[in-house]
């Protein structure tokens, strides 16, 4: 299987038929719930980068384009499965249902943020949802996730991990400790590269060097390696179910390079068209994965342009209703103050010297 | 009661924390078939199992990396990072992510994580297994930080970092893993059997963490130390018939603040004694805040005795070590004060 390293596996033609050894038992339900999940995500980004631009909130990352992935990787994972997710993967939480509100209180940083305005915006963390807390530290999250699945091997659980690193990032050490574990230990881990093709400024072949592609770099640890169209719903479950299945019945891990396109700019803080041709975005490489799924359905005969356009409508309104309701509890400079006690929770026990420079802050409200 | 070396109590530690909590693994390099090259964990793979105590690659990062992914899936580690030289890969998963994970997750996600290494110099180890690093840890906002002195002290504090939800960085002062050391080099080594501090009580036990200790009481000066450092500024206190007040702080982070100002109150001068790089060394905080809660007390400057801001030497190892002669020679300039 050492070619699948090399290949690229797709389902979705450009006739926007399924076809090959890949495709996916998926039922109607299924395709639209992905559909809709997808859609859900990029309407979320859509709306939250707005905010961002009106100064609601200091930050905010897109993953246009990339929606897929997420989505589809989580619809294939079991509930008790955990993520050690990038910045770039707020549809593992989407897709499992985590409530857009209280995603929105996150990147307002607002009363009701369930991280109390600690984090950056997007830097969300849900145990219940298997999500591991984000970390800005880039590739750190790629061993953490094989040391879960080294935990559950050693409580002799089923339960099944997934890393996931940007391609840029695989040049830090972490991308190498991850894999030598993963491999060492057999960990039943599934390790995701989102290949975007860009981090921030720099192509990926700056971090690929010249090996051939992403995937290939397992083939040296002896991980079994694939390499898939990230656009393509149907490739990414069907991927995803088979290196979960395999690590879940005890067969150790696997590397997936998901090629993808970011479609945006890096963050709120980027623009792109200082380094890269304007006319390459509007190519969009490997297409709009929303698309290529939507026009799947109706060449299936189950959908039409205008379920699509009604779905889109309804989603729209869904997703400015959490806005207002999320807007309602502030944003990042307006509206009531949250509980901001950054001196809570940097230990179990706050020791006394963390109690003495908070009654030095509250001394101190005076000056305001 | 038992007489043990420090090593022999750090594996007792061990063998309690792993039979009473199934949780408890315990992994690093060379530590699980050969048992440590300090053979700080002889015996525990053969009692409980390669799943539970296991050699790792060598990969400092990927250790503690792996270990805080285990910690967000109910286990709770105990890894081994074989000298504190050779933390510094692992510095971002210890910076970043365990010291921050609890904050910025609010207790979402917890890393109840102890990461054990051998500290100091004294075994000509050179400028790559002779370093003491603590002020690198007692700077980061989340960690604890806890260095042992004493066979007794080892088992009972090593016992309470693994019980504690929050990550510690364990310093074990390897000159002493076999014998009381005071800095006399040239003079015979004084193995713990011969010594009241090596008793260890068989079983459970803890010694809290964030409780100094006097070691020597005394009304002339108060001195401040860790580690080798207690038995050295020991040694100066006899020598020198200086009626010295020690204080042993066993754990730097949570810092027993309280004893150390009540004692320099009564003693009127403090004098600071670490093995680390003098600048931006652990002494200047003991320093800022003996200054910041007792200053109308002190009679004198607060001194520091510390190693030089240099590599820790090979062979001109005891120019670089601060032993007695060098405590001695700033306690009586301060008394002269």
């Amino acid at each position: 299987m050492r070619d699948l390293a090399d290949g690229l596996i797709r389902v979705l033609g450009d006739d926007h038929k399924a076809s090959g050894p890949w495709q996916p038992d998926l039922t109607l339900d299924q395709l639209i719930k992905g559909l809709t999940d997808m859609m859900r995500v990029r309407e979320f980004d859509h709306r939250m980068m707005a905010a961002q631009r009106q100064g609601k909130t200091s930050f905010y990352m897109r993953c246009l384009g990339e929606e897929a992935i997420a989505c589809a990787f989580r619809a294939a994972m079991s509930d008790d499965d955990m993520n050690f997710p990038t910045y770039r993967q707020q549809g593992l939480l989407i897709a499992h249902g985590y409530p857009l509100v209280k995603m929105m209180n996150q990147v307002y940083s607002n009363e009701h943020d369930p991280l109390k305005g600690r984090q950056l915006p997007i830097m969300y963390s849900s145990r219940e949802h298997g999500f591991f807390t984000i970390s800005g530290n880039l590739a750190t999250q790629f061993i953490q996730a094989v040391g879960w699945a080294m935990a559950a091997a050693i409580k002799g659980e089923e339960n099944v991990a997934a890393g996931w690193i940007g391609d840029g990032s695989t040049a830090e050490s972490d991308f190498h400790s991850a894999m030598v574990f993963a491999s060492t230990y057999q960990a039943p881990v599934v390790l995701n590269i989102v290949n975007n093709q860009w981090a921030i400024s720099s192509p990926q072949s700056l971090a690929r060097g010249q090996a051939a592609t992403f995937a290939a770099k397992g083939l040296g640890f002896g991980i079994p390696a694939l390499r898939a169209d990230g656009n393509d719903y149907l490739a990414v479950h069907s991927t995803a179910s088979w290196a979960l299945e395999r690590a879940r019945s005890g067969h150790g891990p696997t590397l997936i390079e998901w090629v993808t396109y970011r479609a945006s700019a890096h963050s709120s803080s980027d623009d792109p068209s200082a380094y890269r041709a304007a006319q390459e975005s509007d190519r969009w490489p490997l297409g709009n994965p929303i698309e290529r799924l939507a026009q799947h359905l109706i060449e299936l005969g189950e959908w039409s342009e205008e379920q699509q356009q009604q779905l889109h409508v309804q989603i729209e309104e869904e997703v400015r209703a959490a806005q207002v309701e999320a807007e309602s509890h502030g944003t990042l400079h307006e509206g009531p103050k949250p509980t901001r006690d950054i001196f809570e929770g940097v230990y179990e026990k706050m020791p006394r010297h963390l109690q003495h420079q908070r009654d030095l802050l509250e001394g101190m409200a005076w000056l305001e | 009661m038992a007489r043990m070396t420090m090593i022999e109590a750090i594996r007792d530690a061990h063998f309690v924390a792993m039979e009473a909590d199934e949780s408890v693994v315990v992994f690093g390099e060379d530590v699980g078939y050969f048992g440590g090259v300090f053979r700080c964990t002889q015996g525990l793979q053969a009692k409980f199992g390669s799943h539970r105590c296991f050699d790792a690659p060598i990969s400092e990062s990927g250790i503690v990396g792996a270990a805080i992914g285990m910690t967000a899936n109910g286990l709770r580690p105990c890894v081994e990072i074989q000298f504190a030289d050779y933390m510094y890969p692992a510095y971002d998963q210890i910076v970043s992510e365990a010291a921050r994970i609890r904050h910025r997750s609010v207790g979402d996600f917890t890393v109840p994580l102890t990461i054990r290494m051998p500290t100091g110099g004294g075994i000509y180890g050179g400028q790559t297994h002779s370093q003491s690093p603590e002020a690198l840890f007692t700077h980061v906002a989340g960690l604890k930080t806890v260095v042992p002195s004493t066979p007794y002290d080892a088992k009972g504090l090593l016992l309470s970092s693994i019980e504690d939800n929050d990550p510690v960085i364990f310093l074990e002062p390897k000159r002493l893993y076999n014998g009381p050391f005071d800095g006399h080099y040239d003079r015979p080594v004084v193995p713990w059997s011969q010594h009241e501090w090596a008793e260890v009580p068989d079983g459970h036990y803890t010694v809290p963490l964030g409780k100094a200790v006097i070691r020597r009481p005394g009304t002339q000066v108060t001195v401040l130390a860790y580690g080798t450092m207690v038995f050295v500024a020991l040694a100066a206190a006899e020598e020198s018939g200086i009626d010295a007040e020690v204080i042993d702080l066993r754990t730097l982070l949570p810092l027993d603040s309280e004893l150390i100002v009540e004692s320099v109150k009564k003693t009127g001068r403090c004098v600071v004694v670490h093995e680390a790089t003098r600048t931006s060394g652990f002494g200047a905080e003991l320093a800022a805040i003996v200054q910041e809660e007792a200053f109308f007390h002190l009679e004198a400057p607060i001194r520091r005795v510390t190693g030089w801001d240099t590599p820790y030497p090979h062979a001109q190892e005891w120019d670089y070590f601060p032993g007695p002669a060098r405590v001695m020679a700033v306690m009586k300039d301060v008394l002269e004060v």
